[in-house]
């Protein structure tokens, strides 16, 4: 572990410790109510995939301002911070639980975030053979709250272990920068 | 079963996790009370679990058999392991016999909800409303919860009631216990 990973760590306990906190259980009772909701709306199980996602990108939109605001973090040097970050600060200050960053590319454009402890899975079984992505809305979260910092990424599930894997990996690949356009006139000259 | 009864998550995490739901809910709705109901509907089936999973972890063997103790059970042993805390009172209704309230000035659900005029008398602590509820009927007290925002006179705020009514039923049988 780097130490710049250490000092991370360091502030998602920091922040964590302040935040207020509800029952965990509750918390994953109620996300279990809303994807059995989801599933009884729509009958394809990828429309609830897709769902989720899009739940999730909103929130992430939202969340973001509250992590900034937090956190006290400032600007990443590059996209191996960010995704150390989510990982150690992010997940730490919102969920309660520590993530690993790990498989990077060879650009360091790409990464696996691994939550050995989803606090979402808690109780939960999935029929065997559907493919039911349970906690796509993280995946949202991600991309939403990335998106809102000018950062276009995709991320997907590439192993649950409500599907039978041993840990739980997001993969987080960064598509683009995204220039923010501004008019001329509110430039400082 | 792991031990999570230290475990928490934020309540930000939870608070926007909610109101996704709230706003998923509303986008198939015509009026606040349907909305409330759908909110209830979830709260019920996890009132249901939450029954089962503190049952089972304390090992309660004793059964509630008598409204007043199940409401206690409600409002001070189930409040306490969700909310951290105990309702701020419980009440009988002077008026109709099947009636009991649970008072609460700051419900969780309702922290960081601004309700729109045109859902004028909406009150997303329905949600906890259907929780009790669930935990009632999982006990085998039938009874519809629902939660109201009463104005207090006060500056405080406003406060929420929630006002469970119990079936004929379960009146019935408590007058043989």
């Amino acid at each position: 572990m780097s130490a710049s990973s250490k000092s991370h760590a360091r502030i998602g306990e920091q922040v964590w410790a302040k935040m207020p906190k509800i029952n965990a259980e509750f918390f994953c009772l109620t996300y279990g109510t809303m994807v059995v909701q989801l599933m009884k709306d729509f009958e394809d199980v990828r429309e609830v995939n897709k769902k989720l996602e899009s739940m999730g990108h909103g929130i992430g939109m939202r969340l973001i301002d509250e992590f900034l605001a937090k956190s006290g973090i400032n600007n990443c040097h590059d996209f191996s911070e960010t995704c150390d970050v989510i990982a150690k600060v992010a997940f730490k200050m919102f969920l309660g639980v520590g993530v690993d960053v790990a498989n990077w590319n060879a650009d360091k454009t790409a990464c696996s975030l691994l939550l050995y402890d989803n606090p979402l899975n808690d109780f939960v079984e999935i029929p065997p053979n559907t493919n039911l992505l349970y906690s796509n809305i993280l995946c949202g979260v991600i991309r939403g709250a990335l998106e809102m910092i000018m950062m276009k990424v995709d991320a997907f599930f590439v192993r649950d272990v409500l599907r039978g894997d041993d840990v739980n990996e997001i993969r987080v690949e960064l598509k683009e920068r995204m220039v923010s356009e501004m008019d001329d006139q509110y430039k400082e000259g | 079963m792991k031990q999570r009864l230290d475990h928490s998550v934020s309540l930000s995490a939870f608070a926007h996790l909610f109101s996704e739901i709230v706003q998923y809910q509303s986008t198939r709705i015509q009026t606040a009370a349907d909305l409330e109901c759908r909110l209830e509907e979830c709260g019920h089936s996890v009132g249901l679990r939450i029954l089962e999973l503190l049952s089972h972890r304390e090992r309660r063997v004793k059964h509630e058999i008598q409204i007043v103790g199940a409401l206690q059970f409600v409002s001070s042993h189930c409040w306490k392991a969700l909310f951290g805390k105990v309702a701020d009172s419980l009440e009988r209704s002077t008026e109709n016999e099947n009636e009991y309230m649970i008072h609460e000035t700051f419900p969780v659900t309702n922290q960081y909800v601004s309700v729109p005029p045109d859902l004028g008398h909406l009150n997303c602590a329905a949600y906890i409303a259907g929780v009790a509820s669930g935990i009632l009927d999982g006990a085998n007290f039938s009874a519809r919860v629902t939660a109201h925002t009463i104005s207090s006179a006060e500056d405080s705020g406003d406060k929420t009631v929630f006002l469970i009514k119990f079936s004929p039923e379960v009146i019935h049988r408590e007058t043989y216990v």
